[in-house]
């Protein structure tokens, strides 16, 4: 058999590419994928494009407008100050879609080294970690959030870095669990024989193998991301007014309840379609990569 | 089976020692000054400065932190900065608010999330499955809030059936718990059906089987037994996430429970309170989890015989 | 006189309609099993061996499989059956037991209430009589201390002592054919020689016939009366043990021979490394035309590429599937 002469690394590169094309032809055959991703398409279409699909400034208020039902003129209402929900709402898509991203970059970039550094050499470093971790995660993933916002304080900023580090916890032990399966590998144990050194190893071959998981849960989190920044906003603690956050409409909107609900109405449906996107992609991705979960 | 509880036991103390070092750290970083806030404006500097001192704040931060733990083990949490109350009587007199809810919710979500996920499990990818599949992921997918208000819309603005906020009645009790409910039963429904889907695909399915059981006897003695190890687990982490959910919900509803406690302490900058209350929520959620962690030793017996 | 047959199948087809197309696991074969014999089933991996157990007793989920053909047992067909008719059979007139016993117990139930499952269903007994009839079992197959043993788990048991309890929950209700899918191949050698022994004891007392499937061609030889040489779906040879051993006639079976390493090898034939079948089987989503073992085969013939070779016997219960004796 010729296979077996050829390079190790060379052969490990095909074989990934075949893997890459096949895993992308199963994602787009699996229904759920598909219709989270469009979701998400549209979600980042509304975001980029939000300045084109509405030109005037939704945070002008107008008060001669104010809490206006839905109509020609503004298809989705008026809020208290006057401004067009729709507007509001596209312009919002913005803002949570930076969250998202923010929430979700300071998880990786924190958690998936930590994750690494633990799962794979184990020991005191692994014992410290760990403990922190546990520390962490003995709070609910929100109360976390919201303990932080506490001490730093409000705004944008504040609540990535608040949401983004109580998803900290879950990416370093998913990051860990896979790292010491992964570690346990004959080919790692071959790789260290060789005398390969620390870093490559965790670069070349247990990284890779723990792309899935994350990828999966980058997905999920984004969704979680965007309804924590939401809860955030709703209580007040998260992006002030007035950029037009999602969650911060929401909780303005909640003292017009009974006679202009749709203020409150539309923003939710906004972030539940977006959440919704990110769960589809992410169980889309499951189905597709994790093959314990194949039926 | 009395070594893993004791084990399970003496590994919750460092934890609990991680909790308070974290927030009586996190709470030292906050801006502003506590003395002052608790003298208010019209203090002068010399109240100040004595209630600095019976604060304990012009000593050094190890020593802070020594009366602080000598003060937890007499369950002295301080006094509230806006109404001078020991923290931990606000604490207890909200904190059954939030547990009836969290129970109420949790009995709901396991009553129709449970056999919703053994049905979505047992006849996969049919209407059944489907229908349940979505529900849960739309239930997910929901921010908490957002359905609280709904809910509110629809039973109190639209149809004046039940109250939008408060307590009093058997009424009130209703919309938040369903709200809270909303999304665990989505969780559990998922997480059963997932975990029922793995049991079915297991040998020891088809060897019972194979033995000419009845399929309703696999299903509920095989499988489902099985199954339930992981599902347990999952309704005890809701347990304790509904205690932190309440935040959201209690808001909406003006629920006076530990989760508005909480969130009004933030705004009003009343430290002792926020410390206190979240450190109470922690204990609550270990302790959960601790109480998760037997039930499961009980049902598994790879862990009780080894 | 011909014996009557216990188990007769006939053209049993079996077909799993998957996304990527069709596959054919067991493509239209044919045999009987005769009472208190022992019928070997050898055959690579992916060969249709353990799909044709599985078939018998319907243990397929029905769709993505599909079942064809004729399976007599007792005078009836058992394909024809509703499956509350077959689910009376499962486990009393015919048993069967797979390889992995850490897997195919379960792990939360004890080993006797697994044992006693069956005798309750099937025997209609109370609680306590079954359970003192799997204790009974649990002895038979040679388990120390069955009354505290049935009170424990799997995981508590080593390898060599689920299998026993495998075996005494498929024996439990005296079935007439026990269905045996690589019984030892999870286990140690020392072990296996053991189970081995247990089987044939067993077989014996209860007057059990057993299909055995396996790929290890030891086992067929010690345990077996005639065999029946599987290779992607198809039977290509049937034979008694010993003619097969003596006198292979398929290429393929041949070739599973010659690769089984014998000392003296050396010495005897001058040859150093081990015989092997050249190629791997192939999938079966692309099967070969014609002879479906062609492309590995050290005789092929141009017929063999075209043509899809007809089943031949000879008078003594032997079967060809082979151009090179048609």
């Amino acid at each position: 058999m010729t296979e077996t002469t050829q390079p190790q690394s060379r052969r490990i590169q095909r074989s990934a590419d075949s893997q890459l094309r096949r895993n992308w032809a199963k994602l787009r055959r699996n229904k759920t994928a598909l219709v989270g991703g469009i979701l998400i398409l549209i979600y980042l279409i509304t975001a980029l494009l939000a300045p084109v699909l509405f030109p005037s400034n939704p945070s002008a208020p107008n008060l001669s407008r104010s809490l206006e039902r839905p109509s020609i003129a503004d298809p989705l209402g008026t809020d208290e100050l006057g401004r067009s929900i729709l507007g509001r709402v596209i312009y919002g898509s913005r803002v949570s879609l930076l969250i998202a991203i923010g929430v979700v970059f300071v998880g990786l970039l924190v958690g998936v080294p930590l994750g690494l550094v633990s799962g794979y050499y184990g020991g005191k470093v692994d014992f410290g970690i760990q403990r922190v971790t546990d520390t962490l995660l003995a709070f609910p993933g929100f109360l976390l959030a919201l303990a932080l916002v506490a001490v730093l304080g409000v705004g944008l900023k504040n609540t990535i870095i608040s949401v983004g580090i109580s998803m900290v916890p879950i990416y370093i032990r998913l990051v860990r669990g896979c790292a010491l399966s992964v570690r346990e590998q004959t080919y790692v144990e071959a790789a260290k024989a060789v005398g390969t050194r620390d870093r490559i190893i965790l670069l070349r071959h247990i990284l890779p193998n723990v792309m899935i998981p994350i990828t999966i849960q980058t997905s999920l989190g984004m969704g979680t991301g965007i309804l924590s920044a939401a809860a955030l906003g709703f209580l007040g603690l998260g992006v002030q007014p007035p950029t037009p956050e999602w969650g911060a409409m929401l909780g303005s909107g909640r003292a017009y309840l009974f006679h202009a609900p749709h203020v409150a109405t539309f923003p939710g449906i906004a972030i539940f379609l977006a959440v919704l996107g990110f769960n589809l992609a992410g169980d889309g991705l499951r189905d597709v990569l994790d093959p314990r979960f194949r039926l | 089976m009395l070594q893993y509880v004791v084990k399970r036991l003496l590994s919750t103390i460092p934890v609990l020692f991680g909790i308070s070092l974290l927030l009586f750290f996190m709470l030292r970083m906050l801006p502003g000054d506590p003395a002052q806030v608790l003298a208010g404006q019209m203090a002068s500097q010399e109240d100040i400065k004595l209630i600095r001192h019976q604060l304990g704040l012009d000593r050094p931060i190890i020593v802070q932190y020594g009366l602080f733990l000598s003060r937890l083990t007499r369950f002295d949490l301080g006094r509230s900065a806006r109404t001078q109350n020991p923290v931990i009587r606000e604490v207890w007199a909200r904190l059954p608010n939030t547990v009836l809810l969290a129970v109420v919710a949790i009995t709901l979500a396991c009553v129709f999330g449970i056999p919703a996920g053994i049905f979505a499990a047992v006849r996969p990818y049919t209407w059944i499955d489907y229908l349940f599949t979505s529900m849960a992921l739309f239930g997910i997918s929901m921010p908490v809030f957002w359905l609280g208000l709904m809910l509110v819309v629809i039973f109190s603005v639209v149809l004046h059936w039940l109250p939008a906020g408060g307590t009093g009645s058997w009424k009130h009790v209703v919309l938040p718990s369903f709200t809270l409910a909303a999304f665990v039963v989505a969780f559990i429904t998922r997480m059963t059906r997932a975990s029922m889907i793995e049991a079915l695909s297991q040998d020891y399915t088809t060897t019972a089987r194979s033995k000419g059981l009845k399929e309703q006897v696999v299903i509920v003695k095989h499988a489902l037994k099985n199954a339930l190890i992981p599902i347990i687990t999952v309704v005890g982490l809701q347990f304790g996430l509904l205690l932190g959910g309440a935040v959201l919900t209690e808001t909406v509803f003006a629920w006076p429970g530990i989760g508005r406690l909480i969130v009004d302490s933030i705004l009003a900058r009343d430290y002792p309170v926020i410390q206190g209350a979240i450190l109470i929520f922690g204990l609550l959620y270990i302790l959960v989890n601790l109480f998760v962690d037997m039930i499961y030793a009980l049902i598994d017996p790879r862990i009780r015989y080894d | 006189m011909k014996e009557e047959s216990l188990l007769s199948v006939t053209h049993l087809r079996t077909r799993f309609h998957i996304y990527e197309g069709t596959v054919t696991a067991v493509d239209g074969i044919d045999f009987d099993v005769y009472r208190g014999e022992t019928l070997g089933v050898v055959g690579e991996s992916g060969c249709g061996k353990s799909v044709t157990a599985l078939s018998i007793l319907r243990l397929l989920a029905s769709p993505p499989a599909e079942i064809q053909g004729t399976v007599l047992f007792g005078g009836v067909n058992l394909l024809d059956l509703n499956l509350d008719e077959i689910r009376r059979i499962r486990g009393n007139a015919i048993s069967m037991i797979f390889q992995e016993p850490m897997t195919s117990l379960n792990p939360v139930l004890t080993i006797g209430e697994q044992v006693s499952e069956a005798i309750r269903l099937h025997q209609g007994a109370e609680r306590q009589e079954a359970w003192s009839k799997a204790v009974e079992m649990l002895q038979m197959v040679q388990i120390p201390s069955p009354q505290m043993r049935a009170h424990e788990y799997p995981h508590q048991l080593s390898g060599g002592m689920r299998q026993r309890a495998m075996i005494a929950m498929a024996l439990s209700c005296h079935p007439r054919l026990l269905l045996a899918d690589e019984p030892t191949t999870a286990l140690d050698v020392t072990i296996q020689a053991q189970i081995v022994d247990l089987m044939e004891r067993l077989k014996e007392e209860f007057e059990t016939s057993i299909v055995l499937i396996t790929h290890n061609l030891g086992l067929i030889a010690e345990m077996a009366k005639r065999v029946l040489v599987m290779y992607m779906g198809k039977v290509v040879e049937e034979a008694s043990v010993e003619d097969l051993f003596r006198e292979p006639l398929h290429p393929y079976t041949q070739g599973l021979l010659g690769s089984i390493p014998w000392i003296g090898q050396k010495q005897k034939t001058g040859r150093r490394q081990l015989q092997e079948i050249p190629g791997v089987v192939p999938s079966l989503l692309e099967m070969p035309d014609g002879c479906r073992f062609h492309p590995r085969c050290s005789r092929v013939r141009d017929i063999c590429v075209k043509e899809g070779p007809p089943l031949v016997r000879s008078g003594d219960g032997r079967r060809v599937l082979c151009w090179l004796w048609a």
